[in-house]
């Protein structure tokens, strides 16, 4: 009983966030600002540019967001869903709010450089306002996505996965020259040394195989994304630290 | 054969004690306390970079607060004058580190009220974009803050748990101060422009 407790208490703290969509998505109308034709023309082409760029451009919309500042929620909820790649940390949120009506742009740590947040704020009051206060919504959001793209267009090639799976076979390989190294080492201690050297060798040995194997399995830990053409394969690992640039429309 | 199980024994007992007392993650904590550290110190010289831009933008439209002005200026090398090393993470230290950023913020404020006085200020293009670039700056700021505490909590948590906590005090381990939010200075200030 009071386990249900505790873990009823960890599933109601952070419903203030939508759990990342799934099947993945780059377009999460959950306002209804946007008719079902309009959605898919603007997932695919953010599915487009991040299969040929690896940046991830996501739209959120919602009703309301309680008392959070929309910049600090939007933060948040990047950073739950882990928008863009780990390592690059190439993600971008635009989130859209209802009630009241606000607007911001969410830039990853990989994309402040290429999205300054001064930029952003003139994207929102030049594109983002004029549209959404005429009630244009598709409009100011495709034309603000293709204004995004342009500013930062060609900062980041995406990797294929060969790229990825290179690293991991010379860890392996690495790891294996350390294997043969030890078992060499171990077969010529075998003779005529004390018991008390040979247990600092077996200490020794010890670490080595810690850190090959570690080192293996953090490589893996490290791929992410990257598939190609169809649909959005799903977010990969991102952070976000704060920039970008808000409004009200 | 006696030999090979001796190593097999003391490869087990490395393992163990490497990875039950925890002294390696100890280390990685640590070391990413030291690294958030650095991104918070990173966010808050950050904006101490853009205040002399700002103060020239603003000098142009309104020379006659000047006293608002150099308060400003005080306050930014008064709160530029602070820095602290991570591993000199106390609760007095980060206090005084706080006062002095927080006694910038209130002169930043006080800045940016008297801005609502000069119209044609508002429009330049200039002061606009660095106020974008502030409101960035002092989202980064709550963000960084946010998650230098984190790491405290978790890398504290870790050694004070038994048996860490014998380990810690040995190694020299100590516990780290939080950034302490008062009056919801956790979220960032909102900036009426």
């Amino acid at each position: 009983m009071l386990l249900f407790f505790c873990f009823a208490g960890t599933v109601y703290a952070d419903n203030n966030f939508p759990e990342p969509p799934s099947p993945p998505r780059l377009v999460n109308d959950y306002a209804n600002f946007l008719n079902a034709g309009e959605v898919n023309a603007l997932e695919q082409k953010l599915t487009a540019y991040s299969d040929s760029t690896s940046t991830q451009i996501t739209i959120v919309t919602l009703n309301n967001i309680g008392d959070y500042e929309i910049a600090d929620y939007g933060d948040r909820l990047a950073n739950q869903w882990q928008i863009g790649t780990k390592g690059k940390n190439n993600g971008l949120l635009i989130l859209m709010t209802k009630e009241p009506h606000g607007i911001t742009i969410r830039t990853g740590y990989g994309m402040e450089g290429t999205l300054p947040d001064a930029i952003a704020k003139r994207l929102i009051e030049q594109i983002a306002k004029p549209n959404f206060k005429q009630g244009n919504y598709y409009g100011g959001l495709d034309q603000l996505t293709d204004a995004v793209i342009q500013v930062m267009s060609g900062t980041y090639k995406a990797d294929g996965r060969g790229k990825a799976s290179g690293n991991f076979a010379i860890y392996i390989f690495i790891g294996l020259i350390i294997l043969i190294a030890i078992f060499s080492f171990l077969s010529k201690g075998g003779g005529g040394s004390s018991g008390g050297r040979n247990s600092g060798g077996g200490f020794l040995t010890g670490m080595l195989l810690g850190s090959a194997l570690g080192g293996g399995f953090s490589s893996r830990g490290g791929y992410s994304g990257g598939s190609g053409g169809g649909s959005f394969g799903g977010f990969g690992g991102g952070g976000f630290g704060g920039g970008g640039a808000s409004g009200d429309w | 054969m006696k030999k090979i199980i001796f190593n097999v024994i003391a490869f087990a007992v490395a393992a163990v004690s490497l990875s039950s007392c925890g002294y390696n993650s100890m280390v990685e904590k640590q070391e990413a306390v030291d690294e958030k550290w650095a991104q918070v110190q990173n966010v808050y010289q950050r904006r101490a970079d853009l205040i002399p831009n700002l103060v020239s933008v603003v000098k142009g439209y309104a020379k006659h607060e000047s006293q608002t002005l150099e308060n400003v200026i005080a306050a930014r090398a008064r709160a530029t004058q602070v820095t602290l090393d991570p591993d000199k993470l106390t609760p007095e230290n980060i206090q005084k580190f706080q006062q002095a950023q927080d006694g910038l913020s209130t002169a930043l404020g006080k800045l940016l009220m008297i801005t609502e006085n000069y119209p044609d200020l508002k429009a330049n293009q200039n002061f606009l974009e660095l106020q974008a670039q502030l409101e960035g700056t002092e989202n980064r700021i709550a963000v960084e803050r946010r998650s230098f505490n984190e790491a405290v909590k978790d890398y504290n948590t870790y050694i004070r748990k038994f048996p860490n906590n014998l380990n810690a005090g040995m190694f020299g381990f100590e516990k780290k101060a939080y950034f302490e939010s008062q009056g919801g200075a956790d979220k960032a200030p909102k900036i009426e422009f």
